[in-house]
């Protein structure tokens, strides 16, 4: 029989078991970490000890468990963020100039003001100031969007830049602490977030915001346009919604929640400010946000996880002395297989019969 | 002789739905077979299986005789089967021997080869297409004529066309009609899927009939009456008729004067157009695809800048009010309700991903003070349609998108009349549906209009509109073409005003 039948097709599976769901993505993982062992094993570690001391550094002291809940709250904020902006499919990709410009916001008071006011309404200003800069930062590209139809892609992604660069500008100019220096100096005491279980407040900030932008999605009118705009800007419309202004206050409540984000890592972890405020957050976040599929009580566990694998990479290089960059990797091979898993869940492969089978 | 094709015991499924189960028919050539069945009874899933766009999972296809594997388009040519779609596929800004060109993978580009074989095909046929012609400028004929030549110049044989007469006038239609039978004496196997039964009958040989995925039977046309087809098809006798009143005391409701729009280019898609909308009439819009029947209704909901023009609403018993320049919003909280069901159906109208509560919430979500949405009385709503129309879901919080044509249909359609509207307008409301559910839609539109509702209907189907509709407004080309009394027209005068304004050539 000359009948070829293509070896593999793909057919489209449609409401998959639950535990089946997870059972894919813990054998993902599961596949992930084998992979990334083959990988310590070609770096001359051995994997298993590298897998326990980047556990260890990362869980197994009180200092490393602080140090990992310090990176997860500014991914898990900005995850948070984007979310009503990728449910509402405006690709926002400028949480980084954001959260950069949130900080900038704060700065602007942390620096003059702590002479003249006590902590508690100086931090509350700086707060608001962040949010204030935040939002701003997001609206101008929502704005052109909502008039002229440009796209928010390219024009958030190039605010970051100008974002970055008008921090450059404040180190070297208005903000500069000792001449020459190009460093701003570090915040007054007063103009520093409190620590609460030694890890400053915004850890309790970004679990108050998780449980805020689910019940916004969920819940509110709000909620709904975005929702709705997020499907088909036709079907928006004919249901009278205002198009152009949704997007620009879903925008800006994403950018002001970034610019908070920017407040708590200049003023809780990194008490000043510098162009590298955001540290590649912003787009690290859009990983969190769509492997967490908008979730917000899933960023919680996706930001931890990456937070734990940063920590340990850093121990591993410390300790083990592996390359960071060889930690990078096994954390892009676990993106990589928790993403592709999805494609598991949502296709099923058909085989191609054996022949004696069909010879029957 | 060899049957051209054959199919034994295919089946196909996708996910826990069987599109095809065991179908076993054949095909001899120089014979127009139709393959006749309502929406999602599995013809244009079997058809793809032929033209290589899926593959079977169980069964065998033979072409002359011979088992063939057809695992891609390109396998369906080498064995001399062509499909044309019902969605064109051409570059708008290429010629007609251009688009045939595309693709051609015989090595070299001689355009002028091509143009000369594709006229010498065109001329054999009678298609009358001149190659040179740049396909932006052809009509929906025209291109659909670029298509059947695309497939014939690749030397196929077996020709399937996917409800080809979908977007054509009468007069086209006809014309297609004689291309086909030029193809059938030229020795072609022609498959035409449909379900347009009058189509059935004066074009095709054999009649091939296929319900929720099983072959019923093939059957002779001279031998069946449309009666018998329909009974095949549904699997019951069916009584298709619309209860169709006389007006009760039309007044007035929606008096259109020197309506003109432009889209974004300029262009003008609706120019000086007038009419009046009765309570208690059934307004039908015809035209050709495209001619202005969406930016109409978009631009009476309010949807779509109105350049010049006036939209007078006078509601029973209320002062009459101008609606160009309100909100859609507020359009629609005077009571003109717009059931437009778009090309994809879910593009407007309808949140895909949403379940059917969400969807209702859609008239609802601004109702109430205060952030939060009101979730109690879209659900209650969603209950009531599910029950009243029948919905065949789940669960009223099973996404809409993978519902059923027809009851998707039901959601949208149920949604707008329980809005108690005074005008219901309404766009292709019964794409995609069964026999059955199309006409629980039509005595749906029926019933409206009985309430004394101004009901706006623009439709596809001509032999529909005569039956349903009061009076048929004719668009061609965004203008007024004729406005004729839906009992005593024919057919043939508005597919005469659909391509010509006021009818003349």
């Amino acid at each position: 029989m000359n009948k070829k039948e293509p070896l593999i097709r793909l057919a489209k599976r449609e409401n998959m078991n639950k535990n089946m769901v997870w059972l894919i993505r813990v054998a993902a993982f599961i596949f992930a970490i084998i992979i990334g062992g083959l990988i310590f094993f070609a770096a001359d570690a051995n994997p298993i000890s590298a897998y326990a001391t980047m556990i260890a550094g990362s869980l197994g002291k009180k200092s490393g468990i602080r140090q990992v809940v310090k990176t997860a709250i500014p991914l898990l904020g900005t995850a948070i963020a984007l979310a009503p902006c990728f449910k509402m499919k405006y690709w926002n990709i400028g949480a980084e100039g954001q959260i950069t410009m949130g900080a900038v916001g704060a700065t602007l008071f942390a620096l003059k003001l702590p002479k003249i006011l006590p902590s508690a309404p100086l931090l509350i200003l700086m707060g608001l100031s962040a949010i204030i800069f935040g939002a701003f930062w997001a609206v101008i590209p929502a704005f052109f969007k909502a008039k002229w139809g440009t796209n928010e892609t390219l024009f958030t992604l190039m605010l970051n830049y100008i974002a970055i660069g008008i921090v450059g500008w404040l180190q070297g100019g208005p903000w500069e602490g000792k001449p020459g220096s190009q460093i701003i100096p570090n915040f007054d005491k007063k103009a520093v977030l409190p620590k609460i279980f030694g890890v400053h407040i915004g850890w309790i900030f970004v679990l108050l915001l998780v449980v805020f932008i689910y019940i916004y999605l969920n819940k509110t009118k709000h909620g709904y346009e975005v929702a709705v705009l997020g499907e088909s800007e036709n079907t928006a419309r004919y249901a009278g919604m205002n198009v152009g202004k949704v997007t620009m206050r879903t925008a800006a409540l994403s950018g002001a929640i970034s610019g908070f984000v920017g407040y708590m890592i200049a003023s809780g972890a990194n008490q000043t400010l510098y162009a590298g405020v955001a540290g590649g957050v912003g787009f690290t976040a859009i990983t969190v946000c769509w492997l967490a599929q908008l979730n917000p009580f899933v960023m919680i566990l996706i930001s931890v996880l990456l937070a734990i694998l940063s920590k340990g990479a850093s121990t591993l290089q410390t300790e083990l002395a592996v390359p960071a960059s060889i930690s990078d990797i096994i954390t892009g091979i676990i993106l990589l297989s928790m993403l592709g898993c999805e494609f598991f869940i949502n296709y099923k492969m058909i085989f191609r019969k054996s022949n004696k089978k069909e010879a029957e | 002789m060899e049957h051209a094709v054959e199919f034994k015991n295919i089946t196909k499924r996708f996910g826990s739905v069987t599109a095809n189960n065991a179908v076993n028919l054949y095909l001899d050539r120089g014979v127009i077979m139709s393959l006749l069945g309502e929406n999602g009874s599995g013809k244009t899933t079997l058809m793809n299986m032929l033209a290589g766009i899926y593959f079977p999972d169980e069964g065998q296809i033979f072409v002359d005789g011979q088992p063939v594997t057809i695992a891609s388009p390109k396998d369906a040519f080498d064995h001399g089967i062509g499909m044309i779609h019902q969605h064109f596929m051409l570059v708008d800004v290429f010629t007609a021997a251009e688009n045939v060109a595309l693709g051609l993978e015989d090595g070299k580009y001689d355009l002028k080869a091509v143009a000369e074989k594709v006229k010498e095909i065109s001329d054999k046929y009678g298609f009358g297409i001149d190659p040179n012609k740049k396909v932006y400028d052809m009509s929906v004929s025209e291109k659909q004529t670029v298509e059947i030549i695309k497939v014939l110049y690749r030397g196929a044989d077996i020709l399937i066309l996917d409800e080809p007469t979908a977007v054509l006038t009468p007069q086209e239609t006809d014309n297609l009609f004689k291309i086909m039978r030029n193809m059938k004496a030229d020795g072609k196997a022609i498959i035409i899927i449909t379900h347009k039964l009058n189509e059935v009958m004066d074009v095709s040989d054999v009649v091939a009939v296929l319900r929720k995925g099983e072959h019923i039977a093939t059957v002779r046309t001279n031998e069946t009456t449309a009666d018998a087809l329909t009974e095949m098809m549904v699997g019951r006798a069916v009584k298709l008729n619309i209860d169709r009143l006389d007006p009760v005391n039309p007044q007035p409701r929606l008096t259109i004067a020197g309506l003109t729009c432009r889209d974004s280019e300029g262009v003008k898609k609706l120019d000086d157009v007038g009419f009046i909308a009765f309570g208690g009439e059934i307004l039908g819009i015809a035209g050709i695809a495209g001619s202005g029947q969406k930016e109409l209704l978009e631009a009476i909901a309010g949807l779509r800048h109105i350049d010049e023009g006036s939209i007078i609403y006078s509601p029973e018993g209320k002062n009459p009010e101008e609606l160009v320049g309100k909100t859609p919003m507020e359009i629609k909280d005077a009571g003109v309700s717009l059931a437009f069901v778009p090309e994809d159906r879910l593009g407007m109208g309808l949140v895909g991903g949403m379940g059917m509560t969400e969807n209702m919430m859609l008239r609802s979500w601004n109702k109430g003070k205060g952030i939060f949405v009101d979730r109690k009385e879209p659900e209650a709503l969603a209950e009531e349609v599910y029950k009243f129309l029948e919905v065949v879901t789940p669960s009223i919080d099973y996404p809409v998108r993978k519902l059923s044509g027809g009851n998707v249909q039901k959601v949208l359609v149920g949604r707008e009349i329980a809005s108690s509207p005074s005008v219901l307008m309404s766009a292709y409301a019964v794409r995609g549906l069964d026999i059955n559910t199309s006409y629980i839609i039509y005595n749906l539109m029926a019933g409206q209009k009985a309430k004394g509702v101004a009901v706006i209907f623009v439709g596809e189907d001509l032999d529909v509109l005569l039956q349903l509709c009061d009076k048929i407004l004719v668009l061609c080309d965004g203008k007024v073409s004729g406005l004729v009394d839906a009992r005593t027209t024919t057919k043939e005068e508005i597919g005469l005003l659909m391509t010509s304004v006021g009818g003349k050539e």
